[in-house]
């Protein structure tokens, strides 16, 4: 049993900053868990809080049945990779390897043997000798790795994993991480800014904002159901059509389109409607339940456009169209939500059948 | 037209120049080869009996010995206080840390002349500190020490902090996050500030010359005024000789810093 | 060793500020050496300049042992005396002809050609200039001793003028000389770098509107260097204005004619024995200097703000 349980955590920085406010967080044994918000939302102080490289003002954090608050980072059994890797340059990769059990007395034969195993399983054998300036920033990535596995650890925490490479191999990178993750099964939390790096890796995501969680899930969940307008603005490529509503004869009006809720809400509420560009369909010729506007931009995405249609009110909906169905530009053009697939949002709540039902 | 006259313009101030820095070396090249040097820069009739004689003076060798146990001396002082403390100060923020700083290097630029000699005089005489070498040691310590936590700081606030924390996840104590990780990272720095230091020692006159009575103990910058012969005159061979040996140190040291770290200014100075 | 053990007693609040739990003791404990030294031989002696001043301490003699307390006679006494004022305008010659005006413009001027020269004459330049800077002290006065000599001197055998007296003649035109060919090596490598720092896109933009050097130096380059200028011009001042080495070419003479004020207090209170009237003289030097950083550091505040 080796998660990590957060509990009324607050962290206080001298001169009034309170980076973590009063936070709960259960991860569970195992799980390759993202924390996800935009700088400044205090998810790298969460990470360092956790390593015991930052001293919780209040609260407790525990790594599996141990509580490890005021332990200092050395004896949390943590294996930590720092966004800039922090590889020693003046060491060879065998000896940053093995570093960690250099630190725990490990003879030097033992050591230098299990640093070769951990590189070679991470293919870094041909470059046990070299120093890390001679290294790609993949290699360098990897070294990180395989230093924070050498002690066999019980959590890992990455800092920002991919953010030093490029784009290309944060691909590759991110595919590795994955895979490595499921093979070793150790639990491991990692921090990024980057939406879509978040939801392609993680098991579990909780999504962060000015120290405080906004909402903890699957992938899937945060990207279909995001529990408020925060979530809801944050996650995906493409940002949620989020339009001021009203609910009016059971249905919703909203950029002058009267759509059917989700869920049932009484008359006279103000609310939020959001659906996805990708939950949108366009269609050329007028429907029902639909938004209606003239095409004002064209953007291609690749394999699909992203078409962006102003109402008569004025206001912005976006639609993602596959290809060879793109309209032009001055086009008018119906966005109709998928079944299922919309939200309605209260005072930046979403709202659910069980809420809608008590209210 | 134009481009021809600022190319002339050029050339000549360049010549000029290096006219003016290489006169005076001239004579430091040539009189101690020449068998009989004169004051004015001649060709040598080659000879290297001048370092005979000079191998041969009792007080010149034993200046030289004097003027490496004073450089080396200040210098390991110089190089672990002010790694230490510029460690600390970059690291642990301390209130008030920089204007301290700042007041401490006005202060030494403004105090290691001249300004400070009667108190350090009488500071050394009541310490008992003169005539000794660990005075002379003492005194240039202190005031090279804040221009050197200054280069030394600036030095350790470019090096990322996550190198130590890295070593403290991996469960190094702090000594050893210091032995292991800090000092090898750094160490371009501990050489900068070493090789400085040896350099302000080395050429200093006024300390040792003013805490130094006895000239067995004199170092090379002092024992340089005591070449005269019988005649009362200064004496051109052994001077010319000595001066060019008492150099090199220097000249070879510069070499040795520029070529491995380039001879460059760091951060501090710039601002 | 001490252990980890302390770290962890350590107030949360106080760790936060220490990213390799030093520990605020630990990290005072490496500040204290180093702090003693100066504060022993750099501060104190600083203090005491304060009390010496204002005493009729003498090197030998009653006073020796019983100083007397003068009050502030020492400092009128200094005020008022003649060689004090020919002290203090000889070394404001000396700090403005050959720091200020010196090796500044030269340091600049040796830098700005120098940027468009091939590398192999830019790094014999520059060799040159450092190797005056980095020669010891007592050598290179004696090469410039050896220079400047009535009877056999290089100079006079190379402009033909046997027998002219430089040192005698000119004392204080040698001494400003000699300090910038011993000081603009500093300048120039600032300077150097300073103008590595000038977008070379600001130099195109003067050259394609058609500037003359003037007026690309005034318009592109100062303002991006003023701040490196700055704290070149108030160290090269500071150390000038206490540079001894002039002493060692003229030791003064003749006839007081290049008695800047570091000769001035040597001679008087170690040359003369009279330390307490040196001491007034160090503190009046002390509060020139710094007179001079703080104005120093007001043209600096002004170009931030």
């Amino acid at each position: 049993m080796t998660g990590v349980e957060l509990s009324a955590l607050t962290k206080d920085y001298p001169g009034g900053v309170r980076a973590v406010d009063g936070l709960d967080l259960a991860v569970p044994d195992g799980a390759f868990f993202a924390l996800l918000g935009p700088s400044g939302c205090g998810k790298t102080t969460l990470l360092r809080t956790i390593a015991g490289l930052e001293t919780a003002t209040s609260g407790t954090v525990r790594i599996g049945d141990r509580d490890v608050t005021r332990l200092p980072p050395g004896r949390r059994d943590v294996g930590m990779v720092f966004q800039d890797y922090a590889l020693f340059p003046h060491m060879t990769v065998a000896d940053n390897i093995a570093y960690p059990l250099r630190i725990k007395k490990t003879g030097k034969a033992e050591r230098h043997a299990a640093a070769a195993d951990v590189a070679a399983s991470l293919g870094l054998s041909d470059l046990l000798e070299r120093r890390p300036a001679e290294l790609s920033g993949g290699q360098q990535q990897r070294v990180a790795l395989a230093r924070a596995m050498a002690a066999r650890p019980t959590v890992f925490l990455l800092d920002e994993p991919l953010s030093n490479l490029d784009a290309r191999l944060r691909l590759e990178a991110r595919t590795f991480l994955k895979k490595l993750q499921h093979e070793l099964g150790v639990t491991t939390l990692f921090v990024t800014h980057d939406q879509a790096e978040a939801l392609a890796m993680a098991d579990l995501i909780a999504v962060m904002e000015a120290g405080r969680i906004r909402q903890v899930g699957t992938p899937a969940e945060v990207f279909r159901r995001p529990a408020n307008l925060f979530v809801a603005s944050f996650i995906g490529s493409t940002p949620m059509n989020l339009v001021e509503a009203r609910v009016a004869d059971g249905l919703v009006e909203a950029a002058g389109a009267r759509l059917r809720p989700p869920v049932r809400v009484e008359d006279g509420v103000p609310v939020v409607y959001g659906v996805r560009p990708e939950y949108l369909d366009y269609s050329a010729a007028p429907v029902d339940e639909a938004f209606h506007g003239r095409v004002v931009v064209v953007e291609n995405l690749g394999t699909s456009s992203l078409v962006t249609l102003e109402t008569e009110g004025g206001v912005l909906v976006h639609v993602v169209v596959p290809e060879d169905a793109e309209p032009a530009p001055g086009d008018e053009g119906w966005a109709s939500p998928r079944p299922g697939r919309s939200l309605l949002y209260r005072e930046g709540d979403l709202l659910t059948n069980d809420v809608a039902a008590a209210a | 037209m134009r481009t021809a006259l600022r190319r002339i313009a050029a050339t000549t101030f360049v010549s000029l120049v290096l006219a003016f820095f290489a006169l005076p070396m001239l004579w430091l090249a040539s009189a101690p080869f020449n068998a009989d040097p004169k004051i004015h820069v001649s060709l040598p009739s080659f000879t290297l009996e001048n370092f005979r004689v000079l191998l041969d003076d009792p007080y010149a060798l034993r200046s030289l010995r004097n003027s490496v146990v004073l450089a080396a001396g200040t210098a390991a002082i110089v190089v672990v206080f002010a790694a230490l403390a510029a460690y600390a100060l970059s690291r642990v923020r301390l209130p008030g840390r920089d204007v301290l700083l700042y007041l401490l290097l006005l202060l030494s630029s403004i105090i290691t002349g001249t300004a400070a000699m009667v108190p350090i005089f009488l500071l050394a005489t009541q310490l008992h500190l003169v005539d000794s070498h660990l005075g002379v040691v003492l005194v240039l310590s202190g005031g090279l020490l804040p221009t050197a936590i200054f280069l030394l700081k600036d030095f350790t606030d470019a090096t990322p902090a996550s190198y130590e924390e890295a070593a403290r996840v991996f469960g190094a104590s702090p000594l050893q996050t210091l032995r292991h990780v800090v000092v090898p990272v750094i160490r371009p720095g501990l050489a900068m500030v070493g090789i400085w230091t040896v350099a302000q020692v080395w050429g200093d006159f006024l300390m040792p010359f003013l805490l130094l009575r006895d000239p067995d103990k004199a170092p090379a910058s002092v024992i340089m005024y005591t070449f005269y012969t019988e005649g009362g005159q200064p004496d051109l061979a052994l001077i010319s000789t000595f001066s060019l040996l008492y150099s090199v140190p220097v000249v070879l040291m510069y070499l040795l810093v520029s070529r491995r770290y380039g001879f460059r200014f760091h951060g501090g100075i710039k601002r | 060793m001490v252990p980890a053990t302390s770290t962890r007693t350590e107030p949360a609040r106080a760790e936060a500020t220490d990213v390799v739990g030093l520990g605020r003791r630990r990290a005072a404990a490496f500040v204290a050496p180093a702090l003693v030294l100066i504060v022993v031989f750099l501060v104190f002696p600083a203090l005491w300049t304060l009390y010496l001043g204002v005493t009729d301490y003498r090197l030998t003699g009653l006073e020796a042992t019983h100083p007397r307390f003068l009050g502030v006679r020492n400092y009128t006494d200094v005020l008022a005396d003649g060689r004090f004022h020919n002290s203090l305008w000889l070394t404001l010659q000396f700090v403005g002809g050959s720091a200020v005006l010196g090796q500044t413009l030269f340091g600049f001027a040796i830098a700005w050609v120098m940027r468009e020269r091939p590398a192999a004459v830019r790094r014999t330049v520059e060799a040159l200039v450092l190797l005056a800077w980095i020669l010891p002290g007592s050598v290179v006065a004696f090469l410039w001793l050896a220079l400047l000599d009535r009877d056999g001197g290089t100079l006079n055998a190379m402009l033909g003028t046997p027998g002219t007296a430089w040192l005698l003649d000119h004392p204080m035109a040698c001494v400003i000389v000699f300090n910038v060919w011993r000081g603009t090596a500093f300048s120039m490598m600032l300077y150097t770098a300073a103008l590595g720092n000038v977008p070379p896109s600001h130099l195109e933009t003067a050259k394609l509107a058609g500037a003359s050097t003037w007026q690309t130096l005034r318009d592109a380059v100062l303002p991006k260097i003023r701040g490196h200028a700055l704290t070149s011009l108030l160290l090269v001042s500071l150390w000038t204005f206490n540079d001894f080495t002039p002493f060692l070419i003229t030791a003064g003479g003749p006839e007081n004619r290049s008695e800047v004020m570091s000769a001035y207090v040597y001679r008087t209170a170690l040359g003369e024995g009279r330390l307490g009237f040196g001491a007034a003289i160090s503190l009046v030097m002390l509060l020139i200097n710094l007179l001079i950083a703080f104005a120093y550091l007001q043209a600096l505040r002004r170009r931030r703000a």
